[in-house]
């Protein structure tokens, strides 16, 4: 991250440089700072929320059932993981959120579970396996059905704006095995 | 569009409904859940309060990514490597914001739509790009900042090996079922 930042903000600002745009840049970037306390504020609240949330599921016991209930698929990507943590529900719930298309559920259930396997993170600030594939999981998105950009095709006049669903969830399905079977791969060759 | 409008409307009544089942599921098990509820909340500022600086860092580095015309000028590369391959332009500038930024993939894929047609080839590679890739650079920093970890191994590396793969099955399966 430190690298892809740093040649970001290098790049644009040496494009500034040779476009003349350094007021735009400028701009831009108190632009960048007003997103993020917007994104933030909007976060807060719904962070919150599902915490009291899945709060409830902990302390009622349905934690157990919805682990039980995905502990075969669990068990053998997140092997380190004890069964009944509390990471499996959070885990859990942040799948089915991206997979229901519920973006704004899956980010604060994803930071949860962050949470959670960090507590059982014994490097530190080093990424865990767990934490590692986790993260994959996530950034390969997989979706039953891509609301927002039916609705953009369907607004713009698409004959059968639905056509895209089947190559979407080809298209993640193929990527996030490949990630996953890489992340497995590159843990076989580094022991 | 009859079906899609019934799954839409499940998608809708998802969260209401699991959030019903939730509180009277607590209940019969004689939880107190209002308590039980701002118990688990209380933790929600202290999470925000840890990703801010990176969504702050995030962020500056794209919108100036944009506005000093660097975005401009990485696209203007791909789409003259693109015609060799009789891949739509636009579907670089798409293959290039979509790890950066939600919102601004977007704005991104709302002009191609516009300008290329609905039913385009762009459009369609486009569409599958959205749905099949994720904001991975923005999952990164928030995650991985929630938890102040520092040291990612190959993580990065794999993330940008997926977007890859995604964007390039994207391409593929589109012109292989659709056209």
């Amino acid at each position: 991250m430190n690298v892809i930042w740093a040649v970001i903000m290098a790049v644009s600002i040496v494009f500034a440089a040779a476009n003349g745009r350094f007021d735009a840049v400028t701009k831009a970037m108190f632009d960048g700072t007003k997103a993020a306390v917007e994104v933030s504020l909007y976060l807060a609240g719904i962070i919150t929320l599902w915490l009291g949330v899945t709060k409830i599921i902990e302390d009622s016991g349905l934690i157990h059932k919805i682990s039980h209930f995905f502990a075969p698929l669990f068990r053998r990507l997140f092997r380190n993981i004890p069964p009944d943590h509390p990471s499996i529900t959070s885990i859990t719930l942040n799948c089915l959120a991206n997979f229901f298309g519920l973006g704004n559920a899956a980010t604060p259930l994803g930071l949860k579970a962050m949470k959670e396997l960090q507590s059982l993170n014994t490097e530190g600030e080093t990424a865990s396996f767990e934490i590692m594939l986790f993260i994959v999981l996530n950034t390969a998105s997989i979706q039953l059905i891509p609301f927002t950009v039916i609705g953009i095709l369907a607004q713009n006049g698409s004959a059968n704006p639905s056509a895209i669903v089947l190559p979407t969830i080809i298209t993640s399905v193929i990527s996030a095995v490949f990630a996953v079977g890489t992340l497995f791969a590159v843990r076989r060759l580094m022991r | 569009m009859n079906k899609l409008a019934l799954i839409s409307g499940i998608s809708q009544a998802v969260i209401p409904v699991f959030f019903l089942f939730v509180i009277i599921y607590g209940i019969t098990k004689k939880v107190r859940v209002y308590d039980s509820f701002v118990s688990g909340a209380k933790d929600g500022l202290g999470i925000i309060m840890k990703i801010f600086p990176y969504l702050v860092a995030i962020f500056i580095a794209v919108k100036s990514f944009q506005a000093s015309g660097a975005f401009d000028a990485v696209k203007s590369v791909f789409s003259s490597i693109s015609s060799h391959f009789m891949i739509p332009p636009e579907v670089f500038s798409m293959a290039v914001i979509k790890p950066l930024s939600g919102s601004a993939s977007i704005g991104v894929f709302t002009d191609i739509v516009k300008t290329s047609g609905p039913d385009s080839q762009a459009s369609m590679i486009s569409a599958v790009i959205m749905g099949s890739v994720e904001t991975t650079f923005y999952v990164l920093a928030v995650y991985l900042g929630s938890v102040g970890i520092k040291k990612t191994k190959h993580l990065v590396p794999v993330c940008i090996f997926a977007d890859i793969v995604g964007i390039t099955l994207a391409i593929v399966t589109v012109k292989w079922l659709l056209f």
